[in-house]
């Protein structure tokens, strides 16, 4: 069975859920923690959210000098599926996986809704079930999600089509281009802002048109990670 | 003991939704002599022996890749606290 391996730092909240998420997608979750030199030969990372170090310093900025994290990035590297779900984006960018960073939100206060996202790019391991412009609900919440990067960055993230993810209706936190979600150039590493491991179970996501807490949009980025390493 | 001061801010370029709060705040008290108000860092690394330059370099270094991150932040400065400041500092401490 595929195994995924879900990071546990000081602080953060997610990890349970995003293993809850990885099971439900049909792979064995495998616990990491943030001190050690060792991923248990996992076939793919997540980097759940929380406020791993109580955001000292910058939100992800001591995460992302941890010792598992040298293996995260050797491993990402060697083309291993990286996801960065919200401090866990951060981490990445703060670990130089990906470019650019993510500020305060700029109406100042914390976000927690269910937040409408359009995928515009599949061709990544954590993106391949879905369809291009596909419209997908998932929670987001964070306070400090403003995607930033210099305008030759973005332009090359757009050009190189490394948006994976853009908010639709009004940007939650003033994110340039309206980014939720991005990928390095190889496509296995990606992080976003909003919480795919809170929309892969009914009963428990986002309401959709059909019923309450219906909203499974979640599952299919973890499935992506699966489909991804049985087709390699 | 010798002290390093880095500071940091926020890029020009970058809103800073902390300092807007803190110009709302200044505004409502009818403090308007304050158009804008930005928020930053400050760090005080206390060094073990002398600065040297090799020192003070190891200190900008660590203010570059750690203390601050270049996306999104600005390193304001780097220094080290003059003897005179030390000095205030003490007696400040022996003052209280």
């Amino acid at each position: 069975m595929t195994r995924v391996g879900v990071v546990t730092f000081p602080g953060s909240l997610d990890d349970g859920d995003a293993r809850r998420a990885v099971r439900l997608a049909g792979a064995e979750p495998v616990r990491l923690w943030h001190g050690d030199h060792d991923l248990q030969g996992v076939d793919a990372i997540v980097l759940p959210g929380g406020f791993s170090y109580g955001d000292y310093l910058r939100c992800g900025a001591i995460a992302a000098l941890s010792p598992v994290m040298t293996e995260v990035v050797a491993a990402a590297e060697r083309g291993v599926p990286v996801l960065g779900i919200c401090n866990g984006f951060q981490m990445l960018t703060e670990a130089h996986l990906l470019p650019g960073g993510l500020v305060r939100n700029d109406h100042g206060a914390f976000v927690c809704r269910d937040q409408r996202l359009r995928v515009e790019q599949t061709s990544t391991a954590w993106t391949s079930a879905f369809e291009v412009g596909e419209e997908i609900v998932i929670p987001l919440k964070n306070g400090e999600g403003g995607f930033v990067a210099d305008a030759d960055t973005v332009a090359r993230l757009e050009g190189e089509g490394r948006v994976v993810f853009r908010y639709l209706g009004v940007d939650p936190n003033g994110s340039v281009e309206h980014i939720a979600g991005i990928a390095n150039e190889r496509g296995n590493v990606v992080g976003l802002m909003p919480h795919p491991e809170h929309a892969v179970e009914p009963g428990f996501g986002p309401d959709t048109a059909a019923a309450m807490r219906s909203g499974v949009d979640g599952l299919r980025v973890f499935r992506s990670a699966l489909e991804a390493l049985l087709a390699a | 003991m010798p002290v390093i001061v880095v500071e940091v801010m926020p890029k020009a370029e970058l809103l800073d939704p902390q300092g807007k709060a803190v110009a709302g705040a200044l505004h409502r008290l009818g403090r308007t002599a304050f158009s804008g108000v930005r928020v930053g860092k400050r760090f005080e690394l206390h060094v073990d022996g002398p600065v040297t330059d090799a020192v003070l370099a190891d200190a900008r270094e660590i203010a570059e890749s750690l203390l601050a991150n270049l996306v999104i932040e600005d390193v304001v400065s780097v220094r080290e606290l003059t003897t005179a400041e030390l000095e205030d500092r003490l007696d400040a401490e022996v003052g209280a």
